[in-house]
């Protein structure tokens, strides 16, 4: 379970080395870097408070991952999440906050 | 180049450890109770530190309309086999409404039907969306009046002497810095333990668990050091879960009816009962009968159903969604296999934790717990925590306002100074030939093989507790020898430590509870049927260095109070 920073996106401004729950995400030269990947949750805390969406979530291959990684792009009370596929499709979930679950 | 740390000292009149579910609370109603200075010192960031970081999907405790909070009472104890305090339950069940109005008027989202009523999910449920519940909570708790968070702060010790509570030590896990804390009283909110037991997903994806992997038994392991009595450990908690993502399943088990079901589709959960750890246990023995895997079934939901399942998942454990994804396959395509997740130690779901009395203080004085280190009070989930800071916090209210905690800064300073010289010895350490991350894998393999693991079928016998008992012994001399080159690897020193001391304390009790009242929970083949002789608490102290037992009978007044 973990994480995959991109460095040519991340602007380095520490907002997921803050809110890590595991304290697991550190800055170095101004990028932020997953000092321990095996450590992550995968509570996706950081993809979600990330502000250039620079964080990609996926599953490791030891429980399901093909390839596939995830992230989100928040625009007020909606929560874009964006899947992309090995393949290089996209499939996209919108989920508002105001929106309780039905189940 | 040794490395010294600066040493701070704050002086508070309250202190949490522990800014979960229960810590902020416990904060935010002593603020608006009081004029009381309060420190949350939070290992991580309380913005998505605990158990509900990725969010929730449900508020699973509950007084649904035509429910009373003595029906959440009876469930409960059921439930645990008879083995819970009623008096906790029944205060936690009288504030749940409570709170999770508290958490709509804070900006919860609760689903209302047209008359303005909040939606039921069976008898004790109501529905939510939870993708945002911690950092609305925390969000409060930081603009509370005279309430201060210091993130990335983590305590080890309690300062305690004459079994009274004055303070507590820690460090910062991103500066060189060491802290003393002294306050009047002290709520310990640290959650319950995981990674004691081999992982379901061992490798790569280890931290992929059900129970937060940061919650590591720290404020179990500092009660029982400081000589606190603890109860129920034995009574473990093995969530029955999604394979491989650990996922929750009740948003399918109740949110659209799925039956347990084995490889041959067979619905075999009316077969050995419907209790939360018959439920597990049937689950195991459909596997080890060469019927399994075992499903949630999913595929007679409708089509429509799946978009909203995606949906739910994504608020709550979106690795979930990821794998319908990953697998093409939607809910409705295709069933949802299960497993046993390995035991964690977890007071909100069991009844592990501090030995409290009705206001929640442990039997240290000035000492309260609440949320999943407090025991005797099972199934209290997220609205029972938010209950239990309310209750603690409303009694170190009054108890101050009494007099009865007083403020003692210049107590106990040489034996602060000993706990930061102890953390510089670590940090000035020579890497022995063993790493903290080998020895933490050490400690999960005997606990797996030898006190009822995944492996083992969650079953274990005297012998098998003797053995891992002394292993674990091993192992804590191995641990007093480890060292640590930055601050973030000296809390991994002290939450193996922590580890280890929770795993010696729950064999102990493993050991002492010679029935089996819960299957799986505690299985113990030595003893494979309940007997009423055990119709009783197994508690437990430590003294001199030794787990004493303590066997109490059943506590039946509305409010009990400690005799010491």
């Amino acid at each position: 379970m973990s994480i995959r920073i991109n460095e040519t996106h991340c602007i380095g401004c520490g907002r997921c080395t803050e809110v890590c729950p595991g304290t697991l995400i550190e800055l170095k030269e101004k990028k932020a870097v997953m000092r321990y990947p095996k450590d992550c949750w995968g509570c996706v805390s950081c993809v979600k408070e990330c502000p250039v969406g620079a964080i990609d979530f996926f599953l490791g291959a030891d429980i399901g991952g093909m390839g596939s990684t995830m992230h989100v792009e928040s625009e007020g009370d909606i929560l874009h999440w964006k899947i992309r596929k090995p393949d290089g499709t996209d499939k996209i979930i919108d989920v508002n906050r105001k929106d309780s679950n039905r189940y | 180049m040794e490395q010294k740390l600066e040493r701070k000292k704050i002086d508070t009149d309250v202190l949490i450890i522990g800014g979960g579910t229960a810590g902020c609370y416990a904060a935010l109603n002593i603020s608006r109770n009081s004029n009381l200075s309060v420190l949350i010192a939070e290992k991580a960031n309380i913005k998505r530190s605990g158990c509900l970081a990725a969010g929730v999907n449900a508020i699973n405790a509950y007084i649904v309309e035509g429910r009373t909070p003595q029906d959440y009472v009876d469930y409960a104890t059921k439930d645990a086999g008879g083995i819970v305090r009623e008096d906790l339950l029944l205060s936690a069940a009288e504030h749940f409404n409570e709170t999770a109005e508290d958490m709509e008027r804070l900006g919860l989202v609760i689903l209302k039907d047209e008359n303005g009523k909040y939606v039921a999910r069976g008898n004790r449920n109501i529905k939510i969306n939870g993708e945002n519940f911690k950092p609305i909570l925390a969000k409060a708790a930081e603009e509370a009046e005279n309430v201060t968070v210091l993130n990335h702060i983590n305590i080890t010790d309690l300062l305690v002497l004459n079994n009274r509570v004055y303070g507590a030590v820690g460090f910062s896990v991103k500066e060189q810095i060491a802290y003393e804390i002294h306050a009047k009283a002290v709520l310990v909110a640290t959650g319950g333990a995981a990674g004691l037991y081999k992982p379901n997903n061992p490798g790569f994806s280890r931290h992929k668990m059900w129970y937060p992997p940061f919650n590591t038994g720290a404020g179990y392991a500092m009660g029982i050091l400081a000589g606190a009595e603890m109860t129920s450990f034995e009574m473990r908690f093995i969530a029955l879960r999604c394979k491989d993502t650990i996922a929750p399943t009740g948003t399918i088990a109740q949110g659209v009816g799925a039956k347990q079901v084995n490889a041959r589709g067979f619905v075999y959960e009316d077969k050995y009962g419907l209790t939360t750890s018959e439920r597990v246990y049937g689950t195991v023995r459909e596997n080890q009968l060469g019927n399994g895997p075992c499903y949630l079934k999913t595929s007679v939901i409708r089509k429509e159903q799946d978009e909203e399942l995606l949906k739910a998942y994504l608020n709550m454990a979106p690795s979930q969604t990821l794998k319908w994804i990953e697998s093409g396959k939607n809910p409705s395509e295709q069933d949802v296999e299960i497993q046993g997740t390995e035991p964690y130690i977890v007071g909100g779901h069991t009844a592990s934790g501090y030995w409290v009395n009705t206001n929640r203080e442990t039997t240290i004085h000035g000492l309260y717990a609440a949320g999943d280190v407090a025991g005797g009070c099972p199934q209290k989930y997220v609205t029972g925590a938010l209950a239990e800071g309310e209750i603690a916090a409303l009694d170190i209210v009054k108890k101050i306002s009494e007099n009865v905690f007083i403020d003692d800064a210049g107590i106990l300073q040489e034996k602060a100074s000993d706990i930061m010289d102890s953390y510089e010895t670590v940090l000035n350490a020579k890497a022995g030939l063993y790493s903290v991350e080998e020895l933490e894998e050490a400690m999960q393999k005997v606990m797996d093989e030898y006190a009822g693991g995944i492996s083992a079928n969650y079953q274990f016998n005297e012998k098998q507790l003797a053995l891992a008992e002394e292993k674990i012994e091993g192992l804590q001399k191995l641990a007093e020898e480890a060292s640590a080159g930055d601050m973030h690897e000296l809390l991994f020193v002290y939450e193996l430590r922590e580890r280890l001391v929770v795993c010696k304390s729950l064999i102990a009790h493993l050991l002492a509870r010679k029935e089996t009242r819960w299957h799986s929970f505690n299985e113990n083949l030595d003893y494979p049927d309940e007997d009423v002789a055990f119709e009783k608490y197994v508690n437990s102290r430590m003294e001199d260095g030794k787990i004493k037992i303590i066997l109490r009978d059943l506590v039946k007044e509305a409010d009990y109070e400690h005799q010491n």
